[in-house]
């Protein structure tokens, strides 16, 4: 497939309605004429042998000596990995970090080494199930090591098992898993599907304790993200950075091996997803056509679980294995590749479709606050230089936002929906009112760390993703949103995409510029000066 | 003339706290400043005879005039001065006198004897021995008290009914009921002696073997399997209810075997041919009113004391539930304000006859009211005023039809038939939560169907009684009242239209707490009341798990954990087998939850410990947490938060629940024992099930500390009965048909609490990775 850059489309009459993502279901929309369309550029070509891909990078690491000679008979060696947030959709078999942990553990094995735990870097996240550890890591992996339990999952709460690391120049806590502290050598195995993740970050954050992730996931830092896809202009890395200098210097030896996909995120059946829609040929008519019925006619519970079961047919366009700092680096120039479309001027109303999946719901139901944090954390940050929508822009998200949640991933989120959204939803004021009474619940704690739940701070942190974007905004509108829902998030729902453009021209006039952000598959926004053309 | 009369006199007062007593004694007080009164009233099981008088006598707003008019001070003295208590039993031989009541009785010129069981539901034996053997009763008291004190035999003046004249057409004349042509003169020592025949066997009959089996399969079918001790106590009650309907039906078929509308009737007219023969030198004066109602003047237009006869028919006409009650149009409703009958009796009082009087205190032949002409005043009343139902609609009144009897019988019988059968079918269907709504509605409706049903089988009888009560000796009564006697007598000085317009129909709606005015009254109000309620103070509060916290029980634990266990085909096979069981398991469950937990815990018989182990968080996260109510477990972190004391109970397996613990202070469920390292198949011990919850709460409050009534269960079967019985306060949580009707008449706080959106339901609880 030859590779395409990302294109702004600028709508005219000829142009064909735009696929919106609606949840677990899909809108054809109108836009305007004169609006712009930013999709992605065509997915990068992969590369063919990734096993050989991998093998390389472990030979040829960036500013560090290759692993073989790193590893010693009777050394402790942990491999910690991305947990089940990474990459979304999931990836069809074999998932990229199975294949790096197998080439790892033959070149440990080979050496003598056998003293190997394998870490799921959760932070706060939920423990993954047995299902989708044995996706992540593969059968073979899985099956020789569990049984000896030779695979956790990091525990923040465990204090029992954390180290202080020591204070940064800030005076922020660094606190880590204790077994990957004092292992000989600590391996990350990382996908890097957004320019948010990897870096300094998989391992300040991954394998953190509360104590000290609370010094960057808070207001003030992601208010100064700007964006938090943007490692440059973004404190919540710089504390992520900050803290990895400090974790390198105290003698924690870190073998960084990071990988990026490309945006293959679709299997046949869905290949229109990938597509433009003016490009759509014959048969893309007809099996969006043939999908959009059949999801119109099925239950959303159950067109969910039909959803949550793609697994997507992703190439892996690199890895690179090394020092942290070298290895992000050249993480991100891919990632930037692959994603990055250049937008001349922001605009007064970004439109987007927001899908059935974000990083915290794998699985499960993307619940109202799960939607804020997709719309408003991630894809209103899916920009390099200033934000998209102007500053007192609207912002319209399509999405179905039910009120619904799932009690045995998400138990926290249903008492932060029910009783502190209740009150006024301002991010700083329900950080200090509320934060730490569900952050040290322990009934929450119990949860997080013998269940699959997330931690019981974990939708403040949510609320906080989009504490940029609701500083930064004049007007968010849920299109097509449960209008409760959307009233408790905040926001105002819409039934039509022309009512949901009437309410945004009462907010930034009565002829704004509009913008689609057309998206999954991934694409970020490189927005450089002047005023796009209403 | 009446002051002078009864000047420095004492009256001696039986049924001092019924309707017309008050008004006596209220009268006396008012208008006869040289008279006394002595009012006998019996202590009560709680109250002493002193506190029934100050709360039930004089706390009554009858006496609101004289405090308001007297002031407080005044009205304390007066009531020291001439009010005394006797103590003492109409129902007793003597009437349990001590030797200072006995000389109150002595001393007393007049008595006046009131009591009497006005309910026309009575038993036919209570009726005898209240209404029938009373009067002598306490004639033959005051006889014996005056001989021994050698006063004069003194003045008896009886309260009765105009009724004792039978549901006969014609005249009914005030002369002995012995004088009266239609009168059947039957020996009252026979009919005593039948009606203590009949309760003895009554007795008997309810406790043969094969009506105590039906007893019990009914209190079965009302609570479900609530546990010995709980069905023991409801099959007793049943039993005693039975007897108590069969004595009220016996005694009505016998009075009206004889022609007279019920028991009530039947024993006044047999109290009085008792007194005829008993009065000896005694000069008694019998008073026979009609139906009495509120007042017309004094002490106060519209004053009543208790929901009477009239009363809930008219409200039940009003509010539409009663469409229709049979009597013809023309017929004369007799009925006679209170203040007539206090003015007839204080008449009668002041002057004694030589030997024996009769006085009807009836509007009778002298002012009589057409029944059309009432129905259409009160339909005018409410035309004008309606009442309005719970959205806030006015209340069309019905047209009324004046139907015979049994039409309206037959009418009434059919829907309540169709009622019944549609309740008895929900009944059936597994239904809980806002479908159950619908049940509510049917209830309801059901309940005043009952009502209206029971008004007409008591009152028909009276609305077809067609005699006419001939007025004349009360005229002659009424013709010796002066005006400065501040009494009412003669029934010519009733305006009905001012009356039931202006008078009485305000003060029934008012008195029925009925909805005037089209403002909704929010209905959630007193449910939040009762939740705000269960926060109050330091609590120990108790949650049954399964199905209260978590829609899941046993049987969904064992499914999803045994097909999480095998392979695809095995756990077909599995679900089949589990299937083709379901019956038999619900009917187990039905009978005895306890039985049906040790048979079904049979299967983990040889189960691998540390294999379950393995699979509770997967039964935990992939089913039971998704089952659980969202709103049940913030209650239980609530109640925590509170600062109050938490405890899970359930019949579950240790290892199934075990999550759950940290949600509670204490979590009470089964453990196994194991053998070999495998798990025996058997619960030894009292499973927490059944009467067992509620000694668990009566422990656990014990133990915390806690006094019972400030302990809280939360429940949502009738098999948890005891538990919720045991508490202080109860609350349901999406109950079934029985206990959702059982909370409503107790008033628990009934929570509809939702499963997790989002879900589909679970039809088939199968575990495993598909």
């Amino acid at each position: 497939m030859a590779h395409r850059p990302g294109f702004v489309l600028e709508v005219d009459r000829s142009t064909p309605p735009t696929l919106f993502w609606f949840g677990e279901g899909f809108r054809l929309e109108r836009l305007p004429a004169g609006s712009r369309i930013v999709y992605p550029p065509d997915p990068l070509p992969a590369v063919r042998d990734v096993r050989a891909a991998v093998r390389h990078a472990l030979t040829h690491p960036i500013d560090a000596e290759p692993l073989e000679a790193q590893l010693f008979p009777g050394m402790r060696l942990t491999i910690a990995f991305d947990d089940v947030s990474l990459p979304l959709p999931p990836m069809a078999s074999p998932d990229v970090r199975s294949v790096v942990i197998e080439e790892v553990l033959e070149l440990a094995a080979s050496k003598g080494v056998e003293d190997v735990q394998l870490i799921a870097a959760l932070a706060l996240h939920r423990r993954m199930t047995e299902a989708e550890l044995r996706h992540a890591l593969g059968r073979r992996v899985y099956d020789a090591l569990a049984p000896r339990g030779m695979i956790t999952q990091h525990d923040a709460e465990d204090k029992a098992n954390m180290v202080v690391v020591g204070h940064t120049e800030e005076g922020e806590l660094v606190e880590l898993n204790r077994r990957a502290v004092e292992s000989d050598l600590l391996v990350y195995v990382n996908i890097n599907l957004v320019a948010m993740d990897g870096g300094h970050k998989s391992v300040a954050t991954g394998l953190a304790s509360y104590d000290s992730i609370r010094f960057h996931h808070n207001v003030t830092t992601m208010v100064h993200s700007r964006s938090f896809m943007d490692r440059h202009n973004s404190q919540l890395h710089s504390s992520n950075w900050r803290m990895g200098r400090l974790i390198a210097r105290s003698g924690v030896r870190i073998f960084q091996i990071e990988t990026t996909l490309n945006t293959n995120t679709f299997p046949p059946a869905f290949r229109f997803l990938n597509r433009r829609e003016w490009e759509w040929d014959l048969r893309d008519r007809a099996s969006y056509v043939a999908v959009a019925e059949s999801l119109r006619r099925t239950p959303p519970h159950l067109a969910r679980e039909i959803f949550h079961r793609i697994r997507s047919p992703y190439g892996v366009t690199g890895v690179a294995a090394g020092e942290v700092e070298a290895v992000h680096d050249k993480t991100l120039e891919r990632v930037f590749r692959q994603q990055l479309v250049p937008v001349e001027g922001q605009t007064d109303v970004l439109t987007m479709g927001l899908p059935f999946v974000g990083p915290y719901n794998v699985n499960s139901i993307m619940n109202p606050i799960l939607v804020y944090c997709l719309g408003l954390g991630y894809l209103f940050n899916m920009y390099r230089g200033r934000p998209l929508v102007r500053r007192g822009g609207v912002v319209i998200m399509a999405h179905p936002t039910r009120p619904e949640f799932d009690p045995a991933f998400h138990p926290s989120y249903i008492d932060f929906f029910e009783q502190v959204l209740a009150g006024a939803p301002e991010p700083s004021g329900i950080e200090a009112k509320y934060g730490e009474g569900f952050a040290r619940d322990p009934w929450y704690i119990h949860l997080y760390r013998t269940q699959h739940a997330y931690h019981g701070v974990h939708p403040f942190y949510m609320w906080y993703w989009g504490a940029h974007a609701l500083d930064h905004l004049g007007g968010v509108i849920i299109l097509g949103g449960n209008p409760a829902a959307a009233r408790r998030l905040g926001f105002q729902a819409a039934s039509t995409l022309d009512d949901a453009l009437e309410m945004a021209r009462s907010i930034v006039g009565p002829d704004p510029s509009i913008t689609h952000l057309h998206s999954p598959p991934l694409v970020m926004a490189d927005v450089s000066e002047g005023r796009a053309g209403a | 003339m009446l002051r002078e009369a009864l000047a420095g006199r004492t009256i001696f007062l039986t049924g001092a706290t019924g309707f017309l007593g008050t008004a006596i004694v209220e009268a006396v007080l008012r208008l006869l400043p040289e008279t006394r009164v002595a009012v006998l009233i019996r202590p009560g099981r709680t109250a002493t005879a002193q506190e029934r008088l100050r709360r039930e006598l004089l706390g009554n707003n009858c006496f609101d005039r004289l405090r308001a008019e007297w002031g407080r001070s005044t009205f304390d003295a007066q009531v020291a001065e001439r009010v005394v208590l006797v103590e003492g039993d109409v129902g007793r031989d003597g009437l349990g006198l001590s030797p200072e009541g006995r000389e109150v009785l002595a001393g007393a010129a007049i008595v006046v004897h009131s009591a009497a069981t006005v309910s026309f539901d009575a038993t036919l034996d209570a009726a005898v021995e209240i209404n029938l053997l009373g009067p002598a009763r306490v004639l033959e008291a005051y006889q014996a008290a005056r001989a021994s004190a050698n006063e004069d035999p003194g003045h008896f003046v009886a309260i009765s009914t105009a009724y004792v004249a039978g549901s006969r057409r014609g005249d009914a004349p005030e002369t002995s009921l012995a004088s009266q042509p239609h009168y059947p003169d039957v020996d009252w020592r026979r009919e005593v002696e039948a009606a203590r025949e009949l309760r003895r066997e009554a007795e008997r009959r309810s406790r043969d073997p094969v009506q105590l089996a039906r007893f019990r399969e009914r209190a079965r079918s009302e609570l479900g399997a609530a546990g010995v001790a709980l069905l023991a106590e409801r099959t007793e009650r049943l039993r005693r209810d039975w007897v108590h309907a069969h004595m009220v039906a016996l005694g009505r078929s016998r009075a009206q075997s004889l022609g007279w509308p019920d028991a009530y009737a039947m024993t006044k007219a047999l109290g009085e041919r008792v007194l005829e023969e008993r009065r000896g030198a005694t000069p008694i004066s019998i008073v026979r009113p009609s139906i009495i109602e509120s007042s017309y003047q004094e002490p106060r237009p519209g004053w009543i004391r208790g929901f009477r006869m009239a009363e809930p028919i008219i409200i039940s006409f009003a509010r539409g539930l009663l469409r229709e009650f049979p009597g013809s149009a023309e017929t004369v409703v007799d009925v006679i304000p209170v203040d007539f009958v206090v003015g007839a009796v204080l008449s009668a009082a002041a002057n004694p006859p030589s030997t024996i009087a009769y006085y009807h205190a009836a509007s009778g032949t002298r002012n009589p009211l057409r029944y059309d002409a009432m129905v259409s005043l009160i339909r005018r009343y409410f035309g004008e005023h309606p009442l309005y139902d719970e959205r806030g609609q006015a209340v069309a009144i019905p047209a009324w039809t004046y139907p015979a009897r049994g039409e309206v019988e037959r009418r009434l019988e059919r829907r309540r038939r169709a009622l019944r059968a549609a309740l008895a079918l929900l009944g059936r269907l597994p239904l809980r939560g806002e479908a159950l709504s619908l049940q509510d509605d049917l209830v309801d409706v059901s309940d005043a169907l009952e009502r209206a049903h029971s008004y007409v089988e008591l009152y028909g009888a009276y609305a077809e009684c067609e005699a006419l009560y001939a007025t004349t000796k009360l005229a002659q009564l009424a013709a010796r009242v002066e005006p400065s006697d501040g009494v009412v007598v003669d029934p010519a000085l009733i305006d009905w239209e001012h009356f039931i317009l202006d008078v009485h129909l305000p003060s029934v709606v008012e008195h029925a707490r009925a909805r005037t005015s089209p403002r909704r009254t929010p209905r959630r109000s007193r449910e939040e009341r009762l939740r705000a309620g269960l926060f109050r103070g330091r609590r120990l509060v108790v949650f049954d798990v399964e199905n209260t916290l978590v829609a899941a029980n046993v049987v969904d634990s064992f499914a999803y954990v045994a097909t999480s266990a095998v392979g695809p085909w095995e756990r077909a096979g599995l679900v089949a087998s589990l299937l083709l069981e379901a019956p038999r398991l619900l009917r187990l469950d039905a009978r005895d939850r306890s039985d049906f937990l040790r048979y079904f815990y049979r299967r983990y018989r040889d189960a691998d410990p540390t294999e379950l182990d393995r699979l509770a968080p997967k039964l935990m996260t992939g089913y039971l947490m998704r089952k659980a109510f969202p709103e049940g477990i913030a209650r239980v972190r609530q109640h925590r938060a509170a600062g109050h004391i938490t405890v899970g109970v359930t019949g579950a397996l240790r290892w199934a629940v075990e999550p759950f613990r940290p949600l509670f202070d204490e979590l009470i469920c089964l453990d196994m024992p194991e053998r070999d390292g495998r798990l025996s198949g058997m619960v030894p011990g009292t499973l927490p099930i059944g009467e067992a919850r509620a000694d668990v709460v009566r422990e656990l409050a014990a133990r915390f500390g806690i006094a019972q009534d400030d302990t809280v269960a939360y429940a949502d079967s009738t098999s948890d009965l005891p538990m919720l019985e045991a508490a202080g306060t109860a609350v349901v949580v999406n109950p079934d048909v029985k206990l959702r009707a059982l909370a409503r008449r107790r008033g628990w706080l009934i929570e509809e609490w939702r499963r997790p959106q989002g879900f589909g339901r679970v039809v088939l609880p199968i575990g495993g990775d598909r």
